[in-house]
């Protein structure tokens, strides 16, 4: 690292557009990445994530588009000639180099002088000074991991991309080395465009998340915006979970709709709703609700939204509890609350009443359905689940 | 090749190389004892051949000795042999290095759905004997031939003909071990992970670079694994100078079959064998000392 603040700039991804035959893996992506910032694009496998990162990199060729630093267009130029790098997903370290050598490789490319004290300096960051004469595999997956941010970040790139690079950590690790790559990225004030299907990950990192979705970006925001109030089904789905209840406008009352589904009314915010159909889904995160006992409908504040239902499970998990809540139209409500008093809870069978706030209720266009953008595995157990129940029933 | 990928030996566990089990040793036992029988012990047959001298008035009789003499004179005797030997041997080890590296890179990184049949192909011509292939590249390189006749018309033989010189002992043994080249090489390029290539050239390497830094020496092995398989049966080889070659370029494996078979000297051709297996066994230590590569051996 040289000691001189360096001019960083945006990185701008124009109208970008990858295709591999018939499959669109990247649509026309317009994208401004601030510089300096922590950029999470997350989505799952398939969405374009990675086509998108290694198109940045110089590993793909877009099929149109452009992307520049600033002023200056990249996207003509080849990997080796660009002002970025990439942590790999399975780090790629080179195996006959040891640490030292592998992080000066870009140095030495570049035919940069004082590579030793450079290199030195790098792994002092990165707390891998006393391995530098180690080959890759006797080092940990950390370790390695390490290696691999240190030997992209002492090229002082313009833009450090990195392409799920704590993938293959095990959980407790990967927490310890999010931790870590915030502090570096706060440390050396680069851009940092990291590439994750994990949103917790891209939440506990990312200063600002896009979340995307076949080629296309669905939302960009700080992690709470996108959290709080998320724009489509996709998004509610994807990022955390989502109660999501399909209905219909039937009608405005000062700033907020009344929506009309399963028999029910609700009341969304007009500035929280963003679909000008009639058609609207109305959704709720499940922390935002409170379980109360059938018959303490009267300590519900006024005002408030309101489902009715019998619960058929109760987890704890310490910090919190979880309740699965099955309405009379037979769809299961997922609610969590925050174990505030000891020995209050719900148990299975009884008949509740669930209830939240206006103020946490988001309206979506209701033509693509409830269940976009859900885990398929997720959707695939409901399905086994709800064939059991009615087995049950049956016999 | 114990010099391998970063993958495989992370994940690697240690316990079940270092377990030590009766049932290890048992599995040695056919391959130690097959050894033991075809080669030690005939090693030491021939050694004591190597040494032996001749009986009087006897031709083609021989008694136990402890002639020394006989490897002064098979080196004074035989020299050129040897010289040229290693050098015909050498220089169709390079050949066949530069004629195989492109062809196994290719077939490793960029033959596709074809790689299985271009191995194939590469082993096919092995189905027919080696010595039918060798009579079969005396008539490619025949003087009335289609290569000859276009290279005379062109002036570029100095002695007009490429049948019985060295540079058609040089071409058969190339032909021949090429092969024994390529498939290590192979197998060594393609268990380089290609996103390390990836890696160097977001690095800054030049795909020239990439390959200097990178390809080349994770292709190491197979280069050294290749140039001994190639190398070693080369040089010790006779069929190639026999056929292809005059008897100016006759190698040193000529000269063994000759003093086995025809002069029934089986003391200098025993001596002469000795010499050759000392001197590849030297090369080959001091090949692999600079190539890095100990841990092949």
């Amino acid at each position: 690292m040289t000691d001189q603040p360096r001019q960083v700039e945006d990185l701008h991804l124009r109208n970008l557009t990858k295709k591999f035959g018939d499959y669109t893996a990247v649509d026309t992506l317009s994208l401004t990445i601030p510089a300096g910032s922590f950029f999470a694009l997350l989505g799952a496998s398939g969405c374009g994530k990675t086509t998108t990162l290694r198109m940045v990199a110089g590993l793909e060729d877009p099929t149109d588009g452009t992307i520049s630093i600033g002023d200056r267009d990249i996207t003509g130029t080849r990997a080796f000639e660009r002002p970025v790098n990439t942590v790999f997903q399975s780090y790629a370290l080179f195996p006959h180099l040891d640490i030292f050598e592998n992080v000066a490789f870009g140095l030495r490319r570049r035919k940069v002088k004082d590579v030793k004290p450079q290199v030195e300096r790098m792994l002092e960051l990165v707390e891998l000074g006393p391995l530098a004469r180690r080959k890759p595999a006797q080092l940990s997956g950390g370790q390695q991991q390490r290696v691999a941010v240190a030997r992209a970040l002492i090229n002082q790139p313009d833009v450090l991309l990195l392409d799920e690079p704590l993938g293959a950590l095990d959980l407790k690790l990967r927490r310890q080395m999010q931790i870590e790559l915030k502090r570096i990225q706060t440390e050396v004030g680069t851009t940092f465009v990291h590439v994750t299907h994990d949103q917790e990950e891209a939440m506990t990192m990312a200063d600002t998340v896009a979340v995307m979705n076949s080629g296309r970006i669905e939302q960009m925001g700080h992690p709470a915006d996108i959290y709080e109030l998320p724009r489509t089904v996709f998004v509610a789905n994807f990022l955390g979970q989502s109660n999501l209840f399909a209905g219909h406008k039937s009608g405005v009352t000062g700033d907020e709709y009344v929506v009309s589904a399963n028999g029910q009314t609700f009341a969304v915010p007009t500035a929280r709703c963003f679909t000008d159909g009639d058609s609207i889904i109305v959704g709720v995160r499940p922390e935002k609700m409170t379980v109360l006992d059938a018959i303490d409908i009267g300590k519900i504040p006024e005002h408030h939204n309101r489902v009715g239902g019998r619960v058929t499970d109760v987890s704890y998990m310490g910090v919190s509890t979880q309740y699965l809540v099955m309405t009379a139209w037979d769809q299961e409500i997922i609610v969590f609350e925050q174990n505030v008093v000891v020995g209050d809870r719900s148990a299975v069978g009884d008949d509740v009443l669930i209830h939240w706030s206006p103020r946490h209720t988001f309206g979506l266009d209701g033509s693509a359905g409830t269940t976009v953008g859900v885990d398929p595995d997720v959707l695939e157990l409901e399905a086994v689940n709800q064939a059991l129940a009615s087995d049950d029933s049956a016999g | 090749m114990a010099v391998v990928m970063p993958q495989a030996t992370t994940t690697k566990p240690a316990t079940v190389a270092q377990r030590k089990s009766s049932t290890g040793y048992l599995l040695l036992f056919p391959g130690i004892a097959w050894l033991g029988v075809f080669f030690a012990i005939p090693l030491v047959t021939l050694f004591a051949t190597s040494l032996q001298t001749p009986i009087e008035g006897k031709t083609g009789k021989y008694q136990p000795g402890f002639d020394v003499g006989n490897y002064a004179d098979a080196i004074s005797q035989y020299w050129p042999q040897f010289l040229r030997s290693f050098l015909y041997a050498g220089t169709a080890t390079v050949l066949a290095l530069v004629i195989a590296y492109p062809l196994a890179y290719f077939i490793a990184f960029r033959a596709g759905k074809w790689r299985s049949l271009m191995l194939v192909l590469v082993v096919a011509p092995s189905f027919a004997s080696f010595l039918l292939r060798t009579y079969a590249w005396k008539t490619i390189l025949a003087d009335d031939g289609p290569i000859t006749s276009t290279l005379n018309t062109l002036h570029l033989l100095p002695d007009g003909r490429l049948l019985n010189t060295w540079v058609a002992v040089v071409a058969g043994l190339t032909y021949n071990f090429l092969p024994f080249m390529i498939l290590p090489l192979y197998a060594a390029l393609e268990k380089i992970d290609p996103r390390l290539v990836e890696a160097a050239s977001d690095l800054y390497a030049s795909p020239a670079t990439a390959f200097r830094k990178i390809t080349w020496p994770l292709s190491m092995p197979g280069v050294v694994a290749g140039t001994l398989l190639t190398f070693i049966p080369a040089a010790g080889d006779y069929i190639n100078a026999s056929l292809l070659g005059s008897p100016k370029n006759r190698m040193i494996g000529n000269a063994i079959q000759n003093n086995f078979i025809e002069f029934r000297d089986y003391p200098m051709a025993s001596a002469l064998s000795f010499i050759l297996m000392a001197i590849i066994l030297v090369l080959v230590f001091t090949y692999i000392r600079r190539a890095g590569t100990e841990d092949l051996v």
